[in-house]
């Protein structure tokens, strides 16, 4: 199964990125082949307004089936993301993206 | 490093004044970050020395090339906001009219406009009379704030509160229901709510407890003026205990407080009282952040 | 009377009267039609505003973020994207004795309050023209305060004498001089604060119409939605003032 973060950096060792429209990175585990994929969102601070969807549009191209994040997206990302059939869990927001996924994998985290 | 955003439905509930106080007693332990950018007022009491400051640039209006323009008028048919007119024989743009939308650019067949992001404003990194910092911004006029710069002015107080290990980030929030205040909210750790018992202070506190409770973020409220009707000020506090949003403290109505903004000092300096009035509600606030995982 | 602070439209708590009518204002948004479309995502390119997005085999239109510019359903190669109007607020219109009252809202969740004021202008100069109107505006220096005085011959800037209503008021003497308006000042609460924005009226020559005095009472019927000249004769004082210059303005005699 594919995993979205929203991150601070583009490690397991970095930060989860609380927000979702204006994370910075987004990172895909993909479990089967135990890789880590980062897709840069660093543009998206030249973005005014509409921020949620365009990243939301942008982690779809990335076909995850779940995203980890903090606080959860706003109203019109969690459009997109529903359409996009992905699932979201939230509450990650002040751990790193190892710690979030372990806690994802133990049911730790609450869904969105 | 945890972040508390301070909001209010409409202006003159002492918001500002508020934060500022907040701001006073949390001392070194916070960053402050203005993002009520359309009115910008927390510099007057912490008085910054706008020491770092940056251009900000955002959103865009069109430009028409006169060398590559064949006047074929196309651009002017297509504009839904009459931002583009002929003067002395010349398509031309009115910034203040123009959307941004770039549809004028698409239609174009000289590929004559350009849509160059604007210079709309500044932000700064500044030192205050407070052992604080301070990171605002500040707007030219028909700018309109936004998301991106809510965001740009929250990630430079939080890198800075990172790079100087400082543990919290208070943010004056932008007031409406807007992409700003959206924004503001976005990343938060907690949310203070300040209102007033008026005809409209619980109405306010309705509409943006709907924007709190989308974003699951627990919340406490401040009733400023709470004197001035019980009634009203009883009905706010049913609200809250209704939605789970902690009391946090009534402030009395008090001409002490615009005496305190007019001198330039927050209310957290009025007296022995009022300072110890503010550190609590600031030692409340910190005992539910630091409790909630 | 005219609430144009569409976003939180206040006058009404305190100017009632019988509701007469109850208008709609729309804005157009396009509406997508899967049947047509080829899925060739020239919308989502053309959109400025990330208001429309092409999931694979799918167009999502978020109204919100739609500005109505018309790009993506007029350069769409199919006319998949039929703009429609939506609904994004109301204007409501009372009356009481001689006094029309139209009250100007936009609907919670949606932020193109500039429409709603363009739109209300409209009716404005269809319905009412010729006639005394006075618009309650909303704050700020932004967009939404820009359209809303943009049609008006005068107008009044409230200010409280503090250093964040001088602050505020400074903004405000700017953008209204960018827009070339005539304009003069309201003290608010006048005893408060210092005299800070008398000086600054005096320096740059700005009128000041009436100063409204500071009282804990006012704001106490404030609170009760109560109108407050009604009940402190110092306050009705100077809002005769401005009564008078508004109606020398018009041309009625005093």
């Amino acid at each position: 199964m594919r995993i979205a973060f929203t991150s601070q950096g583009s490690t397991w060792n970095d930060p989860i990125d609380p927000r979702f429209g204006r994370a910075p990175y987004l990172l895909i585990y993909d479990e089967e082949t135990d890789k880590l994929e980062v897709i840069d969102n660093t543009a998206i601070n030249q973005v005014a307004h509409g921020a949620g969807p365009e990243t939301a549009r942008k982690l779809f191209q990335a076909k995850p089936k779940v995203l980890i994040t903090g606080n959860g997206p706003g109203g019109n990302a969690a459009r997109v993301l529903e359409n996009a059939n992905i699932t979201i869990y939230i509450g990650a927001g002040s751990l790193t993206v190892e710690q979030a996924y372990k806690k994802y994998k133990n049911n730790e985290l609450k869904n969105y | 490093m945890k972040e508390i955003v301070i909001i209010s439905g409409k202006g003159g509930t002492g918001k500002t004044s508020i934060t500022a106080s907040l701001a006073k007693v949390a001392n070194t332990e916070a960053v402050a970050a203005d993002c009520d950018v359309d009115a910008a007022d927390m510099h007057l009491l912490l008085q910054p020395d706008f020491a770092y400051s940056e251009d900000f640039y955002s959103g865009v209006i069109a430009q028409i090339d006169q060398e590559k323009c064949i006047k074929c008028g196309k651009c002017k048919d297509v504009c839904r906001f009459k931002a583009i007119s002929i003067i002395n024989k010349q398509y031309v743009v009115a910034p203040l009219d123009c959307e941004g939308c770039g549809y004028c650019a698409q239609i174009c067949p000289r590929d004559a406009i350009s849509t160059p992001h604007q210079n709309v404003g500044n932000w700064y990194i500044s030192s205050t009379r407070l052992d604080m910092p301070l990171v605002h911004a500040r707007l030219g006029i028909g700018a309109e704030n936004s998301g991106k710069l809510v965001a740009k002015v929250k990630n430079e107080a939080k890198a800075l509160a990172k790079e100087k290990n400082i543990p919290f980030l208070l943010v004056d929030g932008s007031p409406g229901i807007g992409c700003p205040v959206i924004s503001s909210l976005s990343g938060a750790d907690f949310v203070v709510f300040v209102t007033e018992p008026t005809v409209s202070g619980l109405h306010d506190l309705q509409r943006v407890y709907e924007l709190i409770a989308q974003f699951k973020l627990p919340a406490g409220c401040i009733i400023n003026k709470a004197d001035l009707n019980i009634e009203k000020t009883k009905l706010i506090k049913q609200f809250m205990q209704q939605y789970q949003i902690y009391e946090l403290d009534d402030i009395n109505y008090d001409e002490k407080f615009s005496e305190a903004v007019t001198n330039g000092y927050t209310a957290a300096e009025i007296d022995k009282e009022y300072e110890e009035k503010f550190k609590n509600i600031w030692k409340k606030i910190k005992k539910i952040v630091l409790e909630k995982k | 009377m005219v609430d144009l602070d569409v976003e939180e439209p206040n006058s009404g708590l305190f100017v009632k009267g019988k509701l007469e009518e109850t208008n709609p204002v729309y804005k157009m948004v396009p509406v997508w039609e899967k049947d047509k479309c080829t899925f060739c995502g020239n919308c989502q390119k053309v959109c400025n505003f990330n208001a429309v997005i092409q999931l694979h085999t799918q167009v999502l239109v978020f109204p919100k973020l739609c500005h109505s510019c018309y790009a993506c359903s007029e350069l769409c190669p199919t006319d998949a994207l039929p703009m429609k109007p939506e609904k994004i607020g109301e204007i409501k219109t009372f009356h009481q004795d001689n006094l029309t009252f139209l009250e100007s809202c936009l609907n919670i969740g949606q932020e193109m309050a500039v429409q709603v004021i363009a739109h209300t202008n409209k009716i404005l100069e269809k319905d009412y023209q010729g006639q005394l109107i006075i618009i309650d505006a909303p704050p700020g220096t932004s967009c939404p305060v820009i359209e809303a005085v943009k049609d008006t011959d005068f107008v009044l800037l409230a200010a409280e004498p503090t250093p964040f209503g001088l602050h505020d008021l400074k903004l405000a003497v700017d953008t209204m001089r960018k827009l070339k308006k005539d304009f003069a000042v309201i003290i608010n609460r006048f005893g408060l604060g210092n005299d800070k924005i008398w000086e600054y009226c005096q320096r740059q020559n700005i009128e000041i119409l009436a100063k409204i005095p500071n009282s804990r009472t006012a704001a106490e019927l404030y609170s009760h939605g109560k109108l407050i000249y009604k009940q402190i004769p110092q306050v009705k004082q100077e809002v005769l003032k401005i009564a008078n210059k508004i109606r020398q303005l018009s041309g009625e005699p005093k």
